[in-house]
């Protein structure tokens, strides 16, 4: 099977469901520019200015518009080139895109992605977010956050096939990370998690970039003769806790992986799912491990003393197993 | 870019009186029937929510009706329509059956938005009502994206959308008008400006009070019509509806009119004495436009009386109707309600 990155599986998605002429992209230098992380460079010049919309700096209106063309029969994929500049868009996010269907009681479907990105290298504190828990948090959008080369080529094809909005999150740092993708044809369900590892001392719930840390915080604890157990949610809306939960009454044992912030993020969720359905193979409680609640700081000394690490994912897996 | 001169006494003059004469009895006859209509049904709306069998919000359209009428008149079946949460008037104008719009004020699943929406979200995807919108200024980017879809699938359709003044100063007005401008996309901006955000006078709230002048920024052809005239705001609307249709790209109408009622009916309105409403409603567009059309012999008063009169029976059909409809089940609040394709998942999401 070939090995490719994360950025060739998207563009192979992005290929692919561009041969439907109601798909088309708009966002914020995805075609002069030639794409700030290279997903869509050299799209305008196979698909034209028709349907590799360069948008004005307007999150609003990249994702209005979107929301738009998207009730009358087009396929919109709006890119915000940084989740950080999504939160000029969440009005129309939350109050349209989210809406439209059950608020005009099922008439009118938003078949919409929304492709945005997390991220940080030294951007310091307005460049460095996560909203993760906040695109998950409302009913109505469906929210997806792979981890693999394979899961963000077969769920964006299932994104964009999909009646409804669908947030598709990305991460800067993880463009450049391989895996294998078939050369047939496939798809990857929205709303279904999947075990990466499979262990049988300790359960680490997780997604997105996330995934890979805690797979190397597994290998060096695998040395050790601790077996661990990780589950890629894989989407966050609708959250599929079952192989959580599962993985959870065979270990006893859990640590939620997210990179966020931990107070109101996405760990308290999958926590307090754990929690409920599982409080009484509980031997330990669940430990979180997420960004320090602090504003992003600039210094490179600061800022790797703020986000995850492997060696903090370690020092958790350990603290429950104690 | 062609810019009408400004005629800031219009609105406050009544306008100059329309000729009926030149224009088809069938269709002035039907201008009058809607606007009594949406004042009628209005009034009715008043009456039931004073009586809780409405709840929430109730934004009435009484004394705008002549701006929507006519606007909405010069739209083909093909077109568009986008409004704000003021948004009866622009419905009943659509053709949208009252039964449905009372009914979904009732909060019955006959309602046209099946009691999901309310007062202030009526919508009728098949007539191309894509609804009533109730963030200020936020639906106007909607509208340009169904008016990108149009062209990109080499559709003539255009798309009509409303906005109070109150709208022209949040960010996404701005985003709207450059984008379309931008794309020449076949949008027609229809600013009904009533004088007040909310409770907040225009020139409390605008640094330019002639609206119609921010389309100046972006190149956009833009005028200013006197919107309690039925007849001005028809030709002034098929005159852009036409420019938008022919590629030449978006338009804005500046149409000044005055809302006689409160902003919602909870409103005690403070910020107005009860002379400035008055002096509004001396020229009444309905009235008005009644007295013409008998006075160009067009329709006599036992016809203008008889018109009325059927209308009052249908509104109060639409009563009956709505009472006697079902509520909505509870599967409009499951997942099933909320996507067009639920995704089940395991455990469960409260509440299914």
């Amino acid at each position: 099977m070939p090995v490719i990155t994360v950025r060739e599986a998207l563009r192979q998605a992005l290929h692919e469901v561009m041969e439907d002429q109601s798909v088309f992209i708009i966002g914020e230098d995805i075609g002069h520019y030639g794409s700030t992380y290279g997903v869509t460079a050299g799209f305008l010049e196979q698909y034209g200015p028709d349907r590799i919309r360069d948008a004005p700096i307007a999150e609003a209106g990249i994702v209005g518009l979107a929301i738009g063309a998207a009730m009358v029969g087009m396929r919109p994929i709006a890119e915000i080139m940084s989740v950080n500049f999504s939160l000029l868009a969440f009005d129309q996010l939350f109050n349209h895109a989210a809406k439209i269907y059950s608020m005009f009681g099922g008439q009118m479907q938003v078949p919409m992605v929304l492709r945005t990105t997390n991220g940080w290298t030294q951007l310091s504190a307005t460049h460095s977010q996560s909203f993760d828990s906040m695109f998950a948090y409302m009913p109505g959008l469906k929210v997806v956050a792979p981890a693999t080369p394979y899961d963000m080529k077969g769920l964006l094809k299932a994104s964009v096939a999909d009646p409804d909005p669908v947030v598709f999150i990305e991460h800067t740092l993880m463009y450049t990370v391989k895996g294998e993708v078939p050369e047939e044809e496939y798809s990857v369900p929205i709303g279904r998690s999947n075990i990466v590892r499979e262990g049988r001392h300790v359960t680490v719930v997780t997604y997105s970039r996330m995934v890979h840390l805690s797979l190397q915080a597994a290998e060096i604890l695998a040395k050790e003769g601790i077996e661990v157990e990780i589950v890629d949610l894989r989407t966050l809306r609708p959250l599929d806790m079952s192989l959580s939960i599962e993985s959870f009454k065979k270990t006893n044992r859990g640590v939620v992986v997210t990179e966020d912030w931990q107070s109101f993020g996405t760990s308290a969720e999958i926590a307090a799912r754990l929690y409920e359905y599982g409080f009484d193979h509980l031997d330990a409680p669940i430990a979180r491990v997420n960004f320090k609640e602090v504003p992003m700081p600039y210094s490179k000394n600061l800022e790797l003393q703020t986000v995850v690490t492997v060696d903090r994912i370690v020092h958790a897996i350990r603290s429950v197993l104690k | 870019m062609a810019q009408k001169t400004a005629q800031p006494d219009v609105a406050r003059n009544g306008g100059g009186k329309p000729s009926a004469a030149e224009h088809d009895h069938e269709l002035l006859t039907e201008l009058f029937r809607q606007m009594v209509l949406i004042r009628r049904f209005e009034e009715k709306c008043q009456e039931m929510y004073t009586k809780a069998k409405i709840g929430g919000f109730l934004h009435l359209y009484i004394g705008e009706e002549a701006t929507g009428v006519g606007a909405v008149s010069a739209l083909r079946p093909e077109d568009h329509i986008f409004t704000h949460y003021r948004d009866h008037g622009h419905a009943i104008a659509r053709g949208l059956d009252i039964n449905p719009l009372m009914a979904e004020l009732f909060g019955k699943v006959t309602g046209t938005s099946k009691g999901l929406g309310g007062s202030m979200h009526f919508a009728e995807a098949e007539k191309h009502f894509w609804g009533g919108y109730a963030i200020v200024g936020s639906h106007l980017l909607l509208a340009v994206g169904v008016a990108l879809g149009m062209k990109m699938q080499n559709k003539a359709s255009v798309v009509m959308v409303f906005f109070g003044d109150g709208a022209t100063n949040g960010g996404e007005f701005y985003e709207a008008l450059n984008f379309a401008q931008l794309w020449k996309l076949p949008v027609v901006f229809v600013c009904e400006n009533n004088l007040y955000a909310m409770g907040t006078p225009l020139e409390v709230h605008s640094s330019v009070t002639e609206i119609y002048r921010k389309a100046c920024a972006f190149d956009m052809t833009a005028e200013r019509v006197d919107g309690n005239d039925v007849l001005v705001m028809r030709e002034a609307a098929l005159r852009a509806v036409e420019h938008a249709r022919s590629g030449q790209g978006p338009v804005l109408l500046e149409a000044m009119t005055y809302r006689f009622r409160g902003h919602s009916a909870q409103d005690t309105q403070k910020y107005r004495t009860k002379e400035d409403v008055e002096k509004y409603r001396s020229t009444d567009p309905i009235e008005v436009f009644r007295r013409t059309l008998i006075d160009d012999g067009v329709l006599t008063e036992e016809q203008a009386r008889a018109i009325e009169s059927r209308i009052d029976d249908q509104v109060e059909e639409s009563v009956r109707f709505s009472e006697e409809s079902p509520e909505p089940g509870v599967e409009w609040i499951k997942q099933s309600g909320v996507y067009a394709e639920a995704i089940a998942v395991d455990p469960p999401i409260h509440g299914e």
